[in-house]
């Protein structure tokens, strides 16, 4: 069978088991498989900016949290259901992506400094919003919640099981988005400039114009995340949700998976998601329950990716598996 | 009307006079080549012409329109390409998504400018080697594909920077070859280059510069007897 | 406002300032030298007072004093780090080194999380709560001291740089690394050097921060950025710029304190990064990077 034959034969098993698994997963499953779901989005989301263009971002919490600020407010104070609240948090990621995106590229940013600029901007905003009374402070804002057995898909009020399935759609949505994309004319000229920017300018490539393409579209796709978020936990503190370990919770996937591929980012959710909760529960049936395990197994697994798997275990996978055109 | 007109063209870095009146001429269906000691301000010159800095004085034309302080994409947009000297391959893609980057200009979808990529490289002897990362690459592939992408992007003028530098004989003469056939398809070219064995071999007007200034100009057999010429290249005695 | 309550904690500022500014000392120097960004440095910071802590706890060992053991023992880890760990990282790409900097960040801030806990620990003496009085004006005796040894410690790095052979060599290496490599300098070992002093001057720096704050697990990252902050704004390469822009962090971030609100402190710190990443990356005193 060629590989592109393989490729399908294991994306449609895939595809299957995603969608038949609430039907034999409890509801401890269920949570974790939302979670690996939610990873997978938001990393993919990432993965646009860094993986296609090249750009390093640390402070994608900044995403994370506008979105669910957004959505949640005009959902506590005016009751506007999430379905026309994910408009003004895309509105919002986007203004602040293309504000970030424009001052580090007009001045020359990059690298580092980006990376940090970012950081500094998510760090702002986390400070920021403690101080904003009307969406809570620092006490935090709280979305009712109502236990509810049928799913309210408009106000995203349900069992655990509508999240998960919303949640598929959405990774599944950013799969398909970031195929297209990396197939498309932005694919090309992504990888071109993450590659060598200056050679890009030389091919005719308006740099500028399309490194902020890359930053607006994962701003607006993580604004996506950030809805869930507010919508599936119910509750948001700037603490939490702006501080820079959200960020690097949402880079860890696509690292270890694959940087710049497509299963990359769902790989590595998954690994690190699994993995994470075995140890954890592992090490509380032996007896020893620490705050900061699963943190600690998310550094080593990021250390050892980074020294023997630069390139994420998503490519090695991939030609073991015979699923790469030159094997 | 030349394709190419620079004139006067002046450049100072932090002081130190790089580029100095520096004017000439290159015609539709030219090929001009631009020599000079190390340091003489030749790399400037296509600089300031491929728009990676603007220039302190003077102009440049293309096809009648000025481009001198325009951005590289919208030089490339304009109808012209380049190399560079030291080459920038996209490493991480292949040998095909290289150039197809580059026809990505001229094409309206990606199908077409796959079309068109896998024509170029084929008049490139690269197509065997399409699907290979650009890192796997030797160096005079490396400068075949540097060629490649620059002439999808299907330009009227092509500026190569020291192209030749590291080909052995054979190789050069091959790349000279190539040359040869793209000038006799309409292609005009600009080249800097020190290895007189190709520039004796392909250019039918020579330029010669010096501490950023020009000192000759004409054909290879005469500028190559300019007294001049010796004496910047081989110091005051070789003048005689 | 009385004039003096705006003196003493501009003061406070000033001096708690030139404590940070050894801990972004020693960042300048690492990645001035070695060009690699130190993202684990707040936990390294971290780490050191945690060190004064416990040796405090376990021996009574006044922070003053334990400055000697604990910057030998980062002195050594530090080079160890760079030798064993970071220095195959120098030819990977930047986000590859940044990536190893921050494992090892994730992995001690929750290393210190299981071995500490999350509460607040810090470090009682009795001069914590003296001070000199010159009128209104109150200097608080733990501040200067610590504020002295900053100063000390910067100066003898300063002068080391300056004046001895071994240092001299590393700025040779931070120049031009093919050079050093060409006229037969051991860049490797110069760059192990090179981030064991910057550790050192880390221990240091939380030896004495750890008089003047209570340290929590979740205080590394909060310094790492401190730290690029300072670095940043007082100029990569600049040895000067790493004090002044840590007195200018440490005055501004106590202004702030007063005048807008306690919580708001590093707001104004991440205001002014993103204007200097701006306006000037080269900060108040660095070379154009």
């Amino acid at each position: 069978m060629s590989a592109q034959r393989r490729a399908a034969a294991l994306l449609a098993l895939l595809a299957a088991a995603l969608l038949a698994l609430p039907l034999v997963a409890n509801a401890y499953l269920l949570s974790v498989a939302t979670l690996i779901l939610f990873f997978a989005f938001s990393g993919q989301a990432w993965n646009v900016m860094m993986g296609f263009a090249g750009q390093l971002s640390l402070g994608h919490s900044l995403y994370v949290g506008l979105g669910a600020y957004a959505a949640a407010g005009l959902f506590f104070h005016f009751g506007i259901g999430p379905w026309a609240g994910i408009w003004l948090a895309i509105a919002v990621c986007v203004a602040a992506g293309a504000a970030i995106g424009f001052l580090a590229f007009r001045f020359g940013i990059s690298g580092v400094y980006f990376a940090l600029l970012t950081i500094a901007f998510a760090e702002f905003t986390r400070i920021g919003f403690d101080h904003i009374g009307w969406l809570g402070g620092p006490g935090g804002l709280f979305i009712k919640v109502e236990q509810r057995q049928a799913a309210d898909l408009l106000n995203l009020r349900g069992p655990p099981v509508m999240f998960y399935y919303v949640m598929l759609a959405l990774a599944a949505g950013a799969f398909a988005l970031c195929a297209w994309l990396l197939r498309s004319r932005a694919g090309y000229y992504w990888q071109a400039i993450r590659e060598n920017e200056e050679a890009a300018q030389a091919l005719g490539i308006n740099t500028f114009r399309w490194k902020m393409l890359a930053v607006v579209i994962s701003a607006a796709m993580t604004s996506f995340s950030g809805v869930f978020f507010a919508f599936y936990y119910n509750n948001l503190f700037p603490e939490t949700i702006f501080h820079i370990s959200r960020s690097i919770e949402i880079i860890l996937g696509p690292i270890i998976g694959g940087i710049g591929t497509l299963f990359g980012p769902i790989l590595g959710a998954a690994v690190l998601t699994i993995l994470a909760d075995s140890i954890t529960d592992l090490l509380a049936a032996v007896g020893l329950e620490f705050p900061g395990v699963k943190q600690v197994f998310y550094g080593v697994v990021l250390l050892l990716v980074v020294m023997f798997l630069p390139h994420g275990i998503w490519p090695a996978l991939a030609r073991r598996l015979g699923l790469d055109r030159k094997s | 009307m030349a394709l190419l007109e620079i004139r006067s063209l002046g450049k100072s870095f932090r002081g130190l006079r790089a580029v100095a009146d520096a004017s000439l001429e290159v015609p539709e269906g030219g090929l001009v080549a631009l020599i000079g000691p190390n340091g003489a301000g030749k790399t400037t010159i296509f600089n300031m012409a491929a728009g990676v800095y603007a220039p302190d004085e003077g102009q440049i034309l293309f096809s009648g329109r000025r481009i001198d302080g325009l951005r590289p994409d919208q030089i490339c947009a304009a109808g012209i390409g380049r190399t560079f000297q030291i080459v920038k391959p996209f490493a991480g893609l292949s040998v095909l998504d290289n150039v197809i980057v580059g026809a990505l200009r001229r094409a309206p979808s990606v199908p077409r400018a796959r079309e068109l990529a896998l024509g170029i490289l084929g008049r490139l002897d690269l197509a065997a080697k399409k699907d290979l990362p650009a890192s796997s690459l030797t160096l005079p592939d490396r400068k075949r594909l540097e060629v490649a992408r620059a002439l999808a992007t299907g330009p009227r003028l092509l500026l190569l920077d020291e192209v030749m530098a590291g080909l052995r004989p054979t190789e050069c003469d091959q790349m000279v070859e190539v040359f040869r056939e793209l000038n006799r398809g309409g292609l005009t070219i600009l080249l800097i280059e020190h290895v007189m064995r190709a520039v004796m071999a392909l250019a039918r007007q020579v330029v010669v510069l010096h501490h950023g200034e020009i000192i000759a100009r004409g054909a290879p057999a005469e500028v190559v007897r300019d007294p001049a010429v010796l004496e910047c290249y081989l110091g005051e005695d070789a003048a005689i | 406002m009385a004039v003096d309550l705006v003196v003493n904690v501009a003061l406070a500022g000033v001096l708690t300032g030139l404590v940070y500014g050894l801990m972004a000392l020693g960042l300048s120097v690492i990645f001035g030298v070695v060009r690699v960004v130190n993202f684990a440095h707040g936990e390294m910071m971290t780490v050191a007072m945690y060190t004064a802590v416990g040796l405090f706890t376990a021996f009574k060992l006044d922070p003053f004093l334990s400055v000697i053991p604990v910057a030998a023992a980062f002195f050594v880890l530090g080079y160890l780090l760079q030798t064993g760990l970071i220095n195959p990282f120098i030819t990977r790409p930047e986000h590859s080194q940044f990536m190893l900097l921050v494992a090892i960040a994730i992995i001690v801030v929750n290393g210190l999380l299981m071995a500490f806990g999350p509460d607040a620990r810090n470090v009682q003496v009795d001069y914590q709560l003296e001070s000199w009085a010159a009128g209104p004006i109150l200097f608080d005796k733990a501040r200067v001291y610590a504020a002295g040894v900053a100063i000390l410690a910067s100066g003898a790095l300063f002068a080391f740089f300056r004046y001895t052979r071994t240092g001299k060599a590393i700025r040779a290496c931070a120049d031009n690394y093919l050079g050093a490599k060409v006229v037969g300098l051991d860049v490797k070992h110069y760059y192990a050097l090179t981030f064991g002093l910057g550790s050192a001057c880390v221990a240091v720096a939380g030896c004495m921060l750890i008089l003047l704050v209570d340290v929590t697990p979740s205080l590394g990252p909060s310094y790492t950025l401190l730290a690029f902050v300072i670095v940043i704004v007082g100029g990569l390469g600049s040895m000067g710029g790493a004090l002044l822009g840590g007195v200018l962090i440490g005055l501004s971030e106590a202004m702030a304190g007063l005048f807008i609100q306690p919580s708001a402190k590093s707001m104004f710190s991440f205001a002014l990064l993103i204007l200097v990443l701006l306006f000037r990356p080269q900060g108040l005193m660095g070379r154009r990077p």
